[in-house]
């Protein structure tokens, strides 16, 4: 039997990881929605109806998986961190039942007219209903991320006693809510979103470039493919270089306000000034995987780098290390190379943006079959950044599951047992293979479905009693 | 905290906000198993149609609605969690396995009908409908049996009391799953699911009595807290509505029978209400005013339930409007 609080630890991360995919799918391909719906009702051409059809049924399958992954979430609380949901809950519930009523419900209400009712209700409460599918979406993550940041930068609270136990109790909403770290964590979360499925769209489209240009196949409705890799691109030219330069802003609040998971992210042991940034840190022995930047590492970094991170400019700058915090440290390996990986995903998309925005702009965007297989390969990268950046975020602030006030081993259920704990973790592992499985199948499905071709467009116009010709919205 | 004045020290307009998020989290708890209900509903008479193109239609019926339909469940949680967290930290740490349970039947729930889509191959389709049906039947029945671990304390995993409890719940699910899809379809399969309806109907009222005896025999204060009046006369109005039910659906008026499966669903929601209160959770000791959060947050939820429940319900409006109506046969999952 797993001990309790490491099988809890392990099971809600297991959950999260799996969690997080589907509203990074659904808040990153929203604002695609909105824009492809606006087009094709302001009566643009064919492809807008087919991009919309198309990424509506991704979206929708993403969120259904979502819902029912983000509600074990929600139950975990309660059952897996029952002396964390009552330390904290007068905080950290309000977030969440405010999101569950006023973006949940606006999104699942609407996503039911978005999907169904094009035939159904008016092109102007079908365009409102893809607005509002998207603020659902954006509106969950405020919510979400004001209750994560408040456990980042615990503000505008007291302790207080409450029928025997220790409790916090809200003195100041603007502070607890409104902290700087939402704002940071906000922009970098959105970004990311969009960021990682307009990879994801690239390498799908590429995918059917390459065959039909490369290998010759004859690919249907190929203009639709050429049409999604270049709105992918022009989105993966804006919000890649926005992460990297964000993404720093975001490390150095991260400096000044977490320390120690500052620290962890660097491997800084000891306090130390001019302290180099390491691109990587070979260990000499398999133990120092799990130590990087031993003393007898080789190491290659760059002079004063992480001093200049922390301080915004100053390699000279001081950096608290690890052994001077009480607490134990975070996993720091796992940190380390978490947040080193990330980075260099950035840095990546950026250089995949530049190049294909490089050929586009010299017309050879679908002549580049290297830049075709990068983008392949790079499809699923940037949710794997995501996770990376939630591991940096989640490991680096233990042990603390809310910063230097509560400890996440004391959050646990105090009646928890290993059994049961060790249970659910076994079947929540298997069940969330499962639906790993299942998600990616559906998906590639759709993906090899391709759009829906003029033939069929035309039989659903005839179908519901619509215009047979032009395109509905026009008239 | 000076700086938020009375807002931060007085409770709102003087209401008794706490009595009130006691009776808001129940309210919600009753939506979700209205609404969630008659999807759980459609989803056992599923299993009582073999033609694919009744399957598909049944699918049809609840498609746009049923994800909205689920979000009760998680704003009853997230109420309950907000307003009284030592409540759900116990209630639901207690209720550690039942709970998981209630999670596998869901996500079974929610991703059946979506693969079911996906092939339209009969083995493939076999198994999804299945997988459809046993989650639409345990999800309502586990939640049963949650609900009288919570009115009687237990941490016991399974009791007789929760059984029975369980059964009532699925029985009232398929309730207001007859009524539903005989308001979304047209033909024999409106026909042919009324017996079904008035069997639930039946089998409810039953399971009811049987789960206030085993409730009362479970625990004594329950057996006194039973005889009183307000839970006689929500009884005895669950009968007549019963009897309501099965006149609507003879007569055809198949939304005045889904509003009657929606009155009895709120009156089993009231009965539990009215058998724990003042308590929230028997099982902690916790009564609403040990659990409730301070003035403060519960000022500022108040004011944001005030506003946002209205905005809900006429998301609603837009969603049920749009698609009011039968299912017309070209429409697909």
């Amino acid at each position: 039997m797993v001990d309790p609080v490491i099988a809890s630890r392990l099971q809600f991360a297991l959950t999260t990881i799996v969690h997080i995919i589907f509203p990074v799918m659904s808040m990153g391909l929203a604002p695609f929605l909105v824009y492809f719906t606006w087009k094709e009702l302001r009566g643009g051409s064919r492809v807008y109806e087919q991009l919309r059809r198309f990424w509506t049924k991704i979206f929708a399958v993403s969120f259904v998986v979502g819902t029912v992954t983000g509600i074990v979430l929600e139950f975990e609380f309660g059952t897996n961190f029952a002396a964390f949901s009552t330390f904290a809950g007068e905080l950290f519930g309000g977030p969440l039942a405010i999101e569950g009523m006023m973006a949940f419900m606006l999104e699942a209400t609407f996503l039911g007219v978005f999907v169904f009712g094009r035939e159904r209700v008016s092109d102007r409460l079908y365009f409102v209903s893809s607005l509002a599918v998207a603020a659902g979406t954006w509106l969950s993550a405020v919510w979400i991320l004001i209750a994560n940041s408040w456990m980042q930068l615990p503000r505008g609270y007291e302790l207080a006693q409450q029928g025997g136990q220790t409790v916090v109790h809200l003195t100041d909403p603007m502070a607890a809510y409104l902290n700087p770290r939402f704002m940071f964590m906000y922009v970098h979360m959105q970004n990311a979103a969009v960021e990682s499925v307009a990879l994801f769209m690239a390498g799908v489209a590429a995918y059917h470039v390459f065959k039909h240009y490369v290998w010759g196949y004859p690919v249907q409705e190929v203009d639709f493919w050429e049409t999604t890799l270049k709105i992918a691109l022009v989105a993966l030219l804006i919000t890649a270089p926005l992460q990297v330069l964000h993404g720093d802003l975001y490390a150095r609040h991260v400096s000044e306000t977490q320390p120690q998971k500052f620290a962890a992210m660097e491997a800084v042991w000891e306090t130390d000034s001019y302290v180099p940034e390491y691109l990587i840190a070979f260990p000499t022995s398999f133990e120092d995987l799990t130590n990087p930047r031993a003393k007898e590492l080789f190491g290659l970094g760059i002079p004063g780098g992480a001093s200049w991170l922390a301080s915004g400019g100053d390699p000279r700058a001081t950096i608290r290390g690890l052994n001077s915090f009480e607490t134990e440290a975070p996993p720091v390996a796992i940190v380390f190379w978490s947040f080193r990986a990330m980075v260099g995903l950035g840095f990546w998309f950026i250089l995949l943006a530049l190049w294909g925005g490089y050929r586009w702009w010299r017309g050879e965007l679908l002549e580049d079959d290297l830049l075709h297989k990068a983008l392949m390969a790079s499809s699923l990268l940037g949710i794997l950044a995501v996770e990376l950046g939630w591991v940096v975020t989640e490991v680096g602030r233990q042990p603390w599951v809310v910063q230097g006030v509560l400890k996440t081993a004391d959050g646990v259920s105090p009646g928890l047992t290993g059994a049961e704990a060790t249970l659910t973790l076994v079947g929540f592992a298997l069940v969330y293979t499962t639906l790993l499985a299942l998600y990616s199948y559906v998906i590639l499905r759709i993906i090899r479905e391709g759009p829906p071709g003029a033939e069929e467009l035309r039989t659903r116009r005839v179908e519901a009693g619509g215009p047979t010709t032009g395109v509905p919205g026009d008239d | 905290m000076t700086e938020y004045g009375t807002f931060a020290s007085e409770p709102l307009f003087g209401l008794p906000l706490p009595d009130l998020w006691f009776a808001l989290v129940f309210f919600m708890l009753g939506t979700f198993l209205f609404l969630d209900g008659f999807d759980f509903g459609a989803g056992a008479l599923f299993w009582t149609r073999d033609d694919p193109a009744e399957r598909e239609t049944i699918l049809a019926a609840i498609g746009p609605f049923w994800d909205g339909n689920e979000v009760w469940l998680v704003v009853f949680g997230g109420a309950l969690f907000a307003a009284f967290p030592a409540v759900y930290a116990n209630l639901f740490s207690r209720n550690y396995l039942l709970l998981f349970g209630v999670l596998g039947a869901l996500i079974l729930r929610g991703l059946a009908p979506e693969m079911y889509e996906q092939r339209h191959d009969p083995a493939w389709q076999r198994w999804w409908g299945r997988a459809f049906v046993a989650g639409s039947v345990l999800a309502p029945f586990l939640l049963g049996v949650f609900v009288a671990n919570w009115l009687t304390g237990t941490g016991a995993l399974v009791t007789a009391a929760g059984l029975v409890v369980g059964v009532a719940v699925v029985a009232l699910t398929v309730v207001s799953g007859v009524a539903f899809v005989r308001l979304k379809t047209r033909g024999e399969l409106r026909a042919d699911v009324r017996r079904y309806g008035e069997r639930a109907v039946v089998g409810y009222l039953l399971a009811v009595v049987a789960s206030l005896g085993a409730l009362a025999l479970s625990t004594p204060a329950l057996a006194a807290a039973l005889v009183t009046v307000p839970v006689f006369a929500l009884v005895g109005l669950s009968v007549a509505l019963a009897v309501g039910y099965v006149v609507a659906l003879r007569s055809d008026q198949d939304l005045l029978a889904l509003v009657a499966s929606a009155l009895l669903t709120y009156g089993l929601v009231a009965v539990v209400a009215l058998l724990l209160f003042p308590v929230v959770d028997p099982g902690a000791s916790l009564s609403v005013d040990d659990a409730i959060v301070s003035t403060f947050p519960l000022n500022i939820m108040s004011v944001g339930a005030a506003l946002l429940l209205p905005l809900v319900l006429t998301y609603f409006a837009v969603l049920y409007n749009a698609f009011s109506g039968p299912v017309e046969p070209t429409e697909s999952y």
